[in-house]
């Protein structure tokens, strides 16, 4: 039998505004415990939470990114649950208008493109944190009241591979608008899932479950995988699906049963009565369209067809936007964009790597990366000496200054190599007979010993001419 | 008098609040919240024909405070308040639900 298979994505991503979405408290990680909470975090009686502006835009920033259409009425809702990461006893969340609704991404698997809809996403608050010890828990409520969005796809995502794609695709998006770090492994940006099978033909849909503790994309395809093949299994073997919540266990790939779903939850939203509701003009919504970073569909148009990169050097580039800006400004001043983009892809890349950094935690800057280039494109230094320069620059010397001051400077003037060139072809008759025999070879070797005599300085392309010129003489 | 609200409900709305009732504060409750949900009910007489619904008695619309940060330095003062507090923590009886909040 065949069976259709149709997954939902709920994304949770954490904004970095300077302050909370309803408390001026710092938004800030790392801080001692409770260090960033004041009594509006803390659900204080009397107090009064005010709507951090910040984060409105933020959440239509994300909109448009997401091509949503943003709700003109937008409310706050009390979401009421009990438990200790969250004093108030209730979220303050979005349910009945959501921020913006109805929107989409492309995403590309085996080189087709297909467009997944967005079916919501709204603003709300994040609760704090706990952490448990064998008598004790202890709550740190600095993240309570941190600002969220949240986006809902609609269920048009058919495989994991597919779902891994739209969190791809997704991340990126919102990564390139600034407002968050979108990262996985910081807890920046969380996963929950849901995944059906039905049998093709039918058009009702299956039974869902739901995936927990899917820490990073690989999990979520490797998990929706499982339980892809774990519910066809039930299904052949005439059983039924229940509705459950599932953990991903990392070790063995498997999901494991955590709880059966009773019925759905019961939070009781209502509106929220502590905030006014919010009136979004078109205005506000066109100024910041007009301020959004340029997204990364474009900026590999512009890449591929203004700057000759190849379709793959573009498409790492936008991984993310601190590296797509570091690009666009090296070519700016001056770069040749292929270099540019083979040093950002190599050497740049091996070094963060090695670093466990990321670009703009660096002392790497697109000045002295350009300069590097520029150094080699006029043949002033060769791809082998700015092995030693790319090293400098990643400690934050000036490329030039740096040139200058360790005598790297390539030997190009073919008045001073010609004479070199002249000895060398003097001290070996016997290569130069062999190559008037035909062996190329020897030329090889005639290249080496000018190098070896110009302590690796010779500008090898210019040494290969004169060379040439020589020996056909 | 036609029952509002059962015991099964209140029961319900209690768990949903970790409240645990005797069978007595149950009925006790039930008959309570009954009377209550019959005020409300007054309000039903009303005709609101034509009348649009709304989430807000304010008038108020688009109050917003700019993103700038502003620590109060309220920690020490608000963990004195705090049951038990420890290293900076608050400090809980030992959660075994697994379900963390959104």
């Amino acid at each position: 039998m065949n069976f259709v298979t149709t997954i939902g994505l709920e994304v949770h991503v954490e904004l970095k505004t300077n302050s909370k979405i309803f408390s001026p408290s710092p938004v800030e990680f790392g801080d001692d415990p409770n260090a960033n909470t004041n009594v509006i975090d803390w659900g204080y009686p009397g107090v009064l939470p005010s709507t951090n502006k910040g984060v409105v835009k933020s959440g239509i920033m994300a909109a448009l990114a997401l091509h949503a259409e943003v709700e003109p009425h937008t409310h706050f809702d009390r979401k009421n649950y009990f438990y200790p990461d969250n004093p108030k006893a209730y979220q303050i969340s979005q349910s009945d208008k959501p921020l913006a609704h109805d929107g989409w991404i492309e995403i590309e698997v085996d080189g087709q493109k297909k467009k997944v809809g967005i079916a919501e996403m709204h603003i709300e608050e994040d609760a704090g944190k706990n952490t448990h010890e064998r008598d004790y828990s202890y709550v740190d409520l600095n993240r309570q009241g941190t600002p969220l969005i949240e986006i809902v796809s609609k269920p048009e995502i058919a495989s994991p591979d597919e779902a891994y794609a739209y969190l791809e695709a997704l991340r990126q998006r919102i990564q390139f608008t600034g407002i968050s770090d979108v990262k996985m492994e910081e807890g920046s940006m969380r996963v929950d899932v849901n995944i059906s099978i039905r049998p093709a033909g039918q058009t009702e849909y299956g039974t869902k479950t739901e995936l927990k503790n899917l820490n990073s994309f690989n999990y979520v395809r490797k998990g929706l995988a499982y339980e892809e093949q774990r519910q066809q299994r039930v299904l052949m073997s005439g059983g039924e699906i229940q509705q459950e919540t599932r953990r991903f266990d990392e070790t063995t790939g498997q999901t494991i049963l955590m709880r059966v779903k009773e019925g759905s939850d019961d939070y009781r939203y209502f509106p929220e009565p502590d905030l006014p509701a919010l009136n979004i003009s078109d205005d506000w919504i066109n100024e910041i369209g007009s301020e959004m970073p340029e997204m990364p569909g474009k900026r590999r148009e512009r890449y591929v067809n203004e700057l000759g990169v190849t379709d793959y050097d573009a498409m790492v580039l936008t991984q993310t936007k601190e590296m797509s800006d570091f690009f666009d400004e090296t070519v700016r001043l001056g770069a040749d964009p292929k270099s540019a983009a083979n040093y950002l892809q190599g050497d740049v890349n091996a070094f963060l790597n090695e670093q466990h950094a990321d670009l703009q935690d660096t002392d790497l800057t697109p000045a002295n990366l350009a300069g590097m280039i520029n150094l080699i494109t006029d043949g002033t230094i060769s791809t082998k000496m700015a092995k030693k320069v790319f090293k400098a620059i990643t400690q934050g010397k000036e490329p030039k200054a740096f040139v200058e001051e360790k005598g790297l400077v390539q030997l190009s003037d073919p008045a001073q190599l010609q004479p070199i060139i002249d000895g060398v072809l003097a001290d070996n008759e016997q290569s130069v007979e062999d190559f008037n025999n035909g062996k190329d070879r020897a030329v090889g070797f005639l290249v080496g010993q000018i190098m070896k005599q110009t302590h690796g300085k010779a500008n090898p392309k210019v040494v290969n001419q004169l060379l040439m010129a020589s020996l056909k003489k | 008098m036609a029952s509002r609200i059962d015991q099964e409900q209140v029961q319900h709305v209690a768990s949903l609040a970790k409240l645990d009732l005797s069978s007595d504060q149950l009925k006790y409750f039930t008959t309570q919240l009954d009377e209550i949900i019959g005020l409300f009910e007054t309000l039903s007489e009303v005709d609101t024909t034509g009348v649009e619904p709304t989430s807000s008695v304010s008038d108020q619309i688009n109050v917003m405070r700019e993103d700038v940060a502003d620590n109060w330095g309220q920690r020490d003062a608000l963990l004195a308040n705090a049951p038990e507090a420890e290293n900076g923590y608050i400090k809980v009886p030992a959660i075994i639900d697994e379900s963390e909040g959104e």
